[in-house]
């Protein structure tokens, strides 16, 4: 974990409500995707923690939707302002238990940890298949940027105005042997467990007072004990989730 | 220059960090060397292993923040077997162990187990945690009760106790001066203040265990009146605490009566807000033409 002040490079809206945010600053402390940073916002008392989406040596990108009082003042940031962050939080991603292939599951604002995991893997030459979920056609973010980078990807919308008319359960592959990996709210979460099983890695969220561990105010019960969703989280490996 | 003793035992400064929000030191430790503290206070401790209330545990308000932990704990036997060897090889200074219970039967049974430890130089008796039924600030909620368990704990150990106060009360003063008069060694205060946030989206309350404890910078006024009218009542040292975020707010606690000041929920906002607060302090009192800190302790209640 490192604390300092990260200053906005570029804030832009990319989707409805949905806004990508580059901060550039120490980086040092980002360790692997899927890891968060806990943001200080002016006149709010708790910092708010949102995922890491790409990183470079000096840059960060999020990305953020606009829920509340916190977000919405993010939004009107213009480039400059400077932020106090505590960056490289938590346990991301293992990229290291997919084998050649592996399955990526974003749902809305789940979505922005599954860029900085696809071009992990795709750096470790895996072949990368992406499933995005959003509800509509307005709401849909990063699909190019994942084809970019050389992934498969396939958009599930919930009203059919984009891609497949559904859930991203709806355009799973035919293999379903995969490892995958996914972010996204709950529900969708669990009905990815339901249908692919314990070979996965998920990524939870849960309020947060400290995001570093010290207020047990993240914790949740597993089939192996207590752990704190920011600290040996917010990534867990499905096998030790107690959602049968 | 900014030395204090409590209860018999000098700490080289009076910061230290409030149970509950600094684990058992070694997260900080990553982060600083957490040897410049004075002391530690660590989290909660019962006799069994606690998970805690349901999740959301946590909810923001102006100024502060609510938690519903529930004292969530490995309880005492791992405390002491695995978190007090570790705590003790990063932390060389004195510790503050600080214990829960639900009867006098298991407060006292826990207290008997630390006393022999090495390095816990104070128990904190927590009397006042608003966040599990049938106990804890049930304890704190009348000088009969708070007097029992006080009566309990003092007969199994020879280290000094601290009781620690529940704000939820109507006159915190006679309950201090109950635990005074049945041999606390000194008292701390305030726990948290019990409250609750509901969400306009759900309408329904955003903590799973619908209340919690209030705390952060917005409880100061409030802690600051409560330790000034225990100091005007008892005789012991006072450990002030509650929304405590910046030297000055260390020197204020002081001047109401506290011999040293507990750091809570702004560890959560800032890990190095203890830190900063040490090291503010020499210019804080340079400013205010103080010289030796402990000289400021209760001076706002003198002349
Ligand atoms: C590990 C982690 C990663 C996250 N990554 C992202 C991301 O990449 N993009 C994104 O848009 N959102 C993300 N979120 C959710 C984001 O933290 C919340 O949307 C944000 O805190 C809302 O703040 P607000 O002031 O706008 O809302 P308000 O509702 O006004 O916030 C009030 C309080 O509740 C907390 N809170 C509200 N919603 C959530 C939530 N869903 N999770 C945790 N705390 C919440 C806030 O932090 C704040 O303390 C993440 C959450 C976690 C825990
Ligand atoms: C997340 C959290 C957990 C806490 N857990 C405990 C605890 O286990 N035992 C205890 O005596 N007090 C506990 N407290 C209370 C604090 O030690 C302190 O009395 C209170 O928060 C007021 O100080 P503050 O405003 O500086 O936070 C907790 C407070 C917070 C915020
Ligand atoms: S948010 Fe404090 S321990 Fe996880």
């Amino acid at each position: 974990m490192h604390k300092g002040i990260y200053t906005i490079k570029s804030n832009i809206k990319i989707a409805a409500d949905v806004y990508e945010m580059v901060l550039s600053g120490d980086t040092s402390a980002i360790t692997m995707p899927g890891q968060f940073i806990n943001i200080l916002l002016p006149e709010k008392y708790l910092r708010r923690p949102i995922s890491i989406c790409d990183w470079s040596e000096d840059t960060i990108t999020i990305v953020y939707k606009v829920v509340g009082g916190g977000t919405a003042q993010m939004a009107t940031m213009p480039v400059g302002t400077e932020l106090d962050c505590l960056v490289g939080l938590g346990t991301g991603f293992d990229t290291k238990k997919s084998e050649t292939s592996a399955l990526l599951l974003g749902g809305g604002v789940g979505t922005p940890p599954m860029y900085g995991l696809a071009k992990a893997l795709l750096r470790e030459g895996k072949e990368v298949t992406v499933l995005l979920g959003f509800n509509s056609k307005d709401d849909v973010f990063y699909q190019e940027k994942f084809e970019a980078l050389g992934a498969k990807v396939v958009v599930a919308t919930a009203d059919g105005s984009f891609g497949t008319r559904g859930f991203v359960t709806d355009i799973l592959p035919e293999n379903k042997d995969v490892f995958y990996y996914t972010c996204g709210p709950i529900p969708m979460l669990k009905a990815i467990y339901k249908a692919l099983g314990t070979k996965g890695q998920i990524s939870l969220e849960e309020r947060m007072g400290c995001g570093f561990g010290a207020c047990m105010g993240c914790s949740m019960q597993t089939k192996v004990g207590n752990k704190r969703v920011c600290k040996e989280g917010p990534v867990f490996d499905a096998d030790i989730l107690l959602w049968e | 220059m900014l030395t204090t003793t409590l209860c018999g035992v000098e700490l080289k400064n009076p910061i230290i960090p409030a149970s509950g929000t600094f684990g058992y030191g070694y997260e900080f430790h990553e982060l600083y060397d957490i040897n410049i503290l004075g002391s530690l206070s660590f989290k909660g401790t019962t006799a069994e292993p606690r998970f805690g209330n349901p999740t959301p545990r946590i909810a923001e308000t102006p100024s502060g923040m609510l938690n519903s932990v529930g004292l969530q704990n490995p309880g005492i036997e791992k405390v002491i077997g695995e978190e007090l060897p570790k705590l003790r090889d990063c932390f060389h200074g004195p510790i503050m162990a600080n214990i829960s219970g639900f009867s006098l039967e298991e407060y006292a049974s826990s207290c008997e187990k630390i006393d022999g430890e090495e390095g816990v130089a104070w128990i904190e008796v927590n009397i006042s945690c608003p966040n599990v039924h049938d106990g804890g600030m049930a304890f704190g909620a009348t000088p009969e009760k708070a007097a029992a368990v006080t009566k309990a704990v003092r007969a199994v150990t020879k280290k000094p106790i601290i009781m620690k106060l529940s704000p939820n009360v109507t006159d915190i003063a006679s309950i201090a001066k109950a635990c005074e008069a049945e041999g606390a060694d000194g008292v701390s205060l305030i726990n948290t203040l019990l409250g609750m946030r509901i969400s306009l989206k759900t309408k329904k309350p955003i903590m799973a265990n619908r209340m919690g404890g209030l705390s952060g910078s917005c409880v100061f006024p409030v802690a600051l009146r409560m330790v000034w009218q225990v100091y005007e009542a008892v005789n012991i040292p006072i450990v002030g605490m509650g929304g405590v975020t910046t030297a000055e707010d260390v020197v204020e606690m002081m001047l109401a009566g506290a011999t040293a000041v507990e750091v809570g929920a702004a560890n959560l906002v800032d890990p190095f807000a203890c830190k900063k607060m040490i090291e503010d302090l020499p210019s804080v009192m340079k400013t205010y033409g103080i010289d030796k800190l402990s000289d400021c302790i209760g001076g706002a209640h003198h002349g």
